[in-house]
């Protein structure tokens, strides 16, 4: 691939604003593999999901945004990223009117005075209102900010890589799954023009009402609209030959879908043991690594007929090799503060005291931010030069009199 | 040569339907030619195309009698993916069909699915983007792209494959008439310099004729005749402008192109040069004519871009307005502005006029009017986006340019009932309207499966069932056939005559020549002509309509009036028997001025 730079080969790889002196020594912009981006997020993910310490938390979410904000490019799903933080407080939110409705209340400081519903003695756990303590609703809030924290990860790895990307990689057994995926994946963002276009038409017939009846008015229009769409985009994709080579015998489809089920569950075991610290040592990595060996094996058996290629694949060089390390080095200080001191990774709140800042934990944190400098800068998705105009028809027009 | 395209005795069924799609088919289209498919709305032409290529059955669904071939490889036992390598589609809405984000990945997409090596896919890719004009765009994402450059992404995805066959369905509906040039003249380049076989559908047949090597005419009931244009046009139930004034003229053969018909026109001017056109339609009288809408200083701005830039418009009452202008000059941002749905920063809109001088003529005869009387409201406070929609739509109503949004029943009685609740007018009024306007719609079909035409039909009376006293009409041409276009063009002059405003956005010049007492061009959000049609696009060189192309200097616009110049002075000018208007100007009510 490399070996390809024909005459057209370099032209229009630089940024669009003329880059400086100093910035032409630097790397030239370019997209970081989106494989990279997804193993540094995954890395953040993980990392966040071991811990309730507020200030770790907090650093987190803040590494995250300032390498999105200097890495993301001018893509239509770079845009997301915000998306992901309202939803992230959304979610913190929820959390906190769930504890106060029915979570089990407990601490010594007392906030808030609510009637409690007496349950059975089964019921251990859920307490339907009560006296709401300080200490409970911290541990909620920290609960949600976890939760949130592990959004973001996820929004920053879709703001930083284009989703459909990854999708390349998938080999040809699982065609079915991949127009699936590719469909939703396009037609989503155009489900949210196609809700704005209905009901700026609703206010056009006068049409005011809100609420649940006006769900069904929106709804009707926009699942017609996205179901014509995906039609269409499959039919799209069909005739212009995705999935063309696809002739395996069922044999071989057969064992390629087993194992790729079977490593599949296997990965989703040992990403559950990963991320909670109270399960059996045997269903954290070891499960996940089978599975990802298992499912790799089942998609090279699927992909052996699959003849597909890839235009400038893009490659893995020492930045992607840098920024998947960022990522790994908060995962292991991470786990390195949890086995050594695990109380640091947690919000001390019987008795309340202010959370302590492991160094550890809070250098590998910090590490993972240096992805923003250690990635190259995107390449702009703008136009090079602007888009010619042609001068006005009318101008021309009036020159020539009207005979 | 060999035939490309061959169709043996095809007939293609969909589940449900009560008749067959296509009946019997015969047609074979040979290496390298260009292929026209014409006919009404409905007639079958993408179930045609979509049969080329296997997706029809493949993934419609029905079946299929017969054998359809494509260079000897037969779609019964090939998959459309199958056939990717030789033929390359391009359906109707380019931007449904892109399965990547950006130029780039998009043209390189079909050429992965083929495995073609990596150097040769780096230099196809670089040649398509200079062959169709793109490589400025080659990082920008799809979706930020005009409906022309879009269109050209499409074309140049499936070129890159190298197909033989090409299949286009309405590639220029949604474009400016420049666009559509840019369009087509890569289309035949393809043909000319690469022997590419291109079969493509269109309505504007105005566009592609003169290209055409080939034409396959579909009649309503799914039989197809394939010849010569020139030979089949004498009878073709769909023709455009300068087909037409040939057929007025007598010419055989057939004029297809502009330039064939100025070669035969001089007669024909000479016996012109004696009479002007006629006044179009009757002129203002009677409290007709005054302003209507006055909109002041419109800015509608989005982050960075300003779409409509302190614009001025007055409507007048009785008056068609055409807005033209380049996709994305700022027409519908315009016309949202000004209904007070849509988007408006700055600027203000008073209806001022329109109810109350027609409310003895009302369109809705009978029926008493809507509870809204401007007499008792300040006409400086007329303005639709200060009072609530329901209210607003009662100054200023507007057909989008998806009319599908606004209906979500299922059936059309539904929608009609709902419009007559919402508009408080009587009962049935809608369904009034739908009957005056596009006659023959059963009350129990789906919306869904109207055609666009009655789509449209629809959403019109809809919008009508409030009565308003100007109304907006977004892109309302596109996907209808000549014969539809007469019926709004009616159905347009009638509102006007009654002493509606009404102002159309549009890239249709043939449209709008026949249609529009006045046209305003916009172009990056600032209006840069507005005067009477004639003056507007007759000088023009993208705008001007056919007839007067091929008559210029003199200023004739449409075969309408051509005909009614030539006919004897004792017809009316309102009830002229042209051979395009006879069914549909009958219900035509105007007086001879």
């Amino acid at each position: 691939m490399t070996s390809t730079t024909t005459s057209w080969g370099s032209r229009r790889q630089g940024s669009p604003t003329r880059p400086s002196v100093r910035q032409r020594a630097r790397r030239l912009p370019r997209g970081l593999h989106p494989g990279a981006w997804w193993l540094w997020a995954i890395s953040l993910a993980v990392a966040a999901s071991r811990t309730t310490n507020p200030l770790l938390l907090a650093i987190m979410l803040a590494v995250t945004s300032l390498v999105v904000v200097a890495r993301r490019g001018d893509a239509p799903w770079a845009r997301a990223y915000r998306l992901y933080l309202v939803l992230g407080a959304v979610i913190i939110v929820l959390r906190v009117l769930l504890h106060v409705a029915v979570g089990f209340k407990y601490g010594d400081h007392v906030l808030l005075r609510l009637p409690e519903v007496p349950l059975p003695g089964w019921a251990a756990g859920i307490q339907v209102g009560g006296t709401v303590y300080v200490e409970g609703l911290l541990g909620a809030v920290f609960q949600g900010l976890r939760l949130a924290t592990l959004i973001a990860c996820i929004g920053a790895a879709n703001a930083l890589a284009n989703p459909k990307r990854l999708l390349r990689a998938l080999p040809g057994a699982l065609h079915e799954i991949g127009v699936a995926f590719v469909v939703s994946l396009t037609v989503a963002p155009q489900l949210a023009d196609s809700v704005h276009r209905v009901r700026r038409a609703r206010r056009l017939r006068g049409d005011t009402v809100r609420g649940i009846r006006a769900v069904g008015r929106i709804a009707m229009p926009v699942l017609q609209d996205a179901l014509d769409r995906s039609i269409l985009l499959a039919a799209a994709m069909d005739s212009r030959g995705y999935g063309r080579s696809v002739q395996a015998p069922p044999r071989t489809r057969h064992t390629s879908g087993a194992l790729v089920l079977t490593g599949l569950m296997a990965t989703c075991i040992g990403t559950f043991g990963l991320l909670d610290a109270q399960s059996a040592t045997v269903l954290g990595l070891p499960a996940l690594l089978t599975g990802l060996v298992l499912a790799a094996a089942g998609m090279g058996v699927g992909g052996q007929r699959v003849r597909r290629s890839t235009y400038r694949p893009d490659p893995w060089r020492a930045p992607e090799w840098a920024t998947a390390t960022c990522g790994l080095a908060a995962v292991a200080a991470m786990l390195w503060v949890g086995y050594t001191d695990p109380s640091a990774l947690t919000a001390p709140l019987q008795p309340l005291a202010v959370p302590a800042l492991p160094l550890v934990a809070t250098a590998g944190i910090l590490a993972a931010g240096l992805a923003a400098i250690v990635s190259p800068v995107p390449l702009s998705t703008a136009s090079t030069t602007p888009i010619p105009v042609s001068p006005p028809v009318t101008e021309r027009a009036q020159e020539r009199p009207r005979p | 040569m060999s035939p490309a395209i061959v169709f043996e005795r095809v007939s293609i069924t969909y589940p449900d339907a009560p008749h067959p799609a296509l009946t019997a088919v015969d047609l074979t289209v040979e290496e390298g030619e260009l292929c026209l498919v014409v006919g009404r709305t409905g007639s079958g032409k993408s179930t045609l195309l979509g049969a080329v290529n296997g997706l029809v059955p493949h993934f419609t669904g029905g079946t299929l009698q017969g054998s359809v071939r494509l260079l000897g490889r037969d779609t019964r036992e090939h998959r459309p993916r199958d056939l990717a390598d030789i033929v390359g589609v391009v359906g109707q809405n380019p931007l449904a069909g892109f399965v990547t984000d950006t130029v780039e990945e998009e043209l390189a997409y079909g050429m992965e699915q083929l495995a073609l090596a990596p150097d040769v896919m780096r230099k196809r890719v670089e040649e398509t983007l200079d062959l169709l004009g793109l490589a400025d765009l080659r990082h920008r994402a799809l979706r930020d792209l005009s409906g022309g450059q879009q269109q050209r992404v499409a074309i140049g995805s499936v070129l890159t494959t190298h197909p033989r066959v090409l299949v286009l369905d309405e590639p220029t509906s949604a474009l400016d008439p420049t666009a559509a040039e840019e369009v087509l003249a890569a289309i035949t380049r393809l043909v000319h310099d690469l022997g590419v076989t291109v079969m493509l559908a269109e309505h504007r047949i105005e566009r592609v004729l003169q290209y055409a090597d080939r034409m396959v005419h579909l009649s309503s009931d799914g039989r197809a005749e394939s010849g010569p244009p020139a030979e089949l046009m004498v009878t073709s139930s769909v023709a455009p402008p300068v087909v037409e004034l040939g057929r007025l003229a007598g010419w055989t053969p057939l004029p297809l192109s502009v330039r064939d018909a100025r070669r035969r026109v001089g007669p024909l001017r000479e016996r012109l040069s004696h009479c002007a056109p006629q006044p179009r339609r009757r002129r203002p009288s009677d409290g007709i004519g005054v302003p209507a809408l006055r909109a002041r200083g419109i800015v509608v701005r989005y982050g960075e871009v300003v779409a409509v830039n302190d614009i001025d418009l007055t409507l007048r009452t009785g008056e068609v307005t055409a807005l033209m202008g380049r996709n994305g000059s700022g027409k519908s941002s315009l016309l949202w502005a000004l209904q007070g749905s849509g988007r408006r920063d700055r600027g203000r809109v008073a209806v001022v006029a329109g109810r109350e001088v027609v409310s003895d003529v009302d369109l809705r005869a009978g029926i008493a009017p809507a509870t809204l009387n401007p007499a008792t409201l300040d006409p400086a406070t007329l303005d639709p986006a200060t009072l609530d929609p329901a209210q607003g739509r009662q100054l200023v109503g507007l057909v989008p340019h998806e009319p599908g949004d606004l209906l979500y029943l299922d059936t059309v009685v539904g929608e009609c009932e709902r419009a007559d609740n919402e508009s408080r007018a009587n009962a049935g009024s809608c369904a009034y309207l739908l009957e005056r306007i596009a006659p023959g719609i059963a009350p129990s079909q789906h919306p869904r499966d109207l055609s666009e035409g009655q789509r449209l039909a629809l959403v019109i009376a809809v919008q009508l069932s409030a009565d308003p006293a100007v109304l907006l009409l977004d892109e309302p041409t596109r996907g209808l056939d000549y014969g539809a276009k007469r019926r709004l063009r009616d159905v347009v002059h009638e509102l006007a005559d009654r002493g509606r405003a009404v102002l159309l956005s549009t890239h249709d010049v043939e449209f709008v020549a026949d249609t529009a007492d006045r046209v305003v061009v916009l172009a990056d959000g600032e209006v840069v002509a507005d005067g009477p049609t004639a003056d507007v696009i007759v000088s023009s060189p993208a705008f001007a309509p056919q007839v007067a192309k091929i008559l210029s200097p003199q200023p004739w616009l449409t075969v309408r009036d051509v005909q009614a110049a030539l006919a004897p002075r004792t017809a009316t000018s309102g009830a002229s028997t042209s051979a395009s208007s006879t069914s549909a100007s009958s219900t035509s009510t105007v007086a001879p001025s």
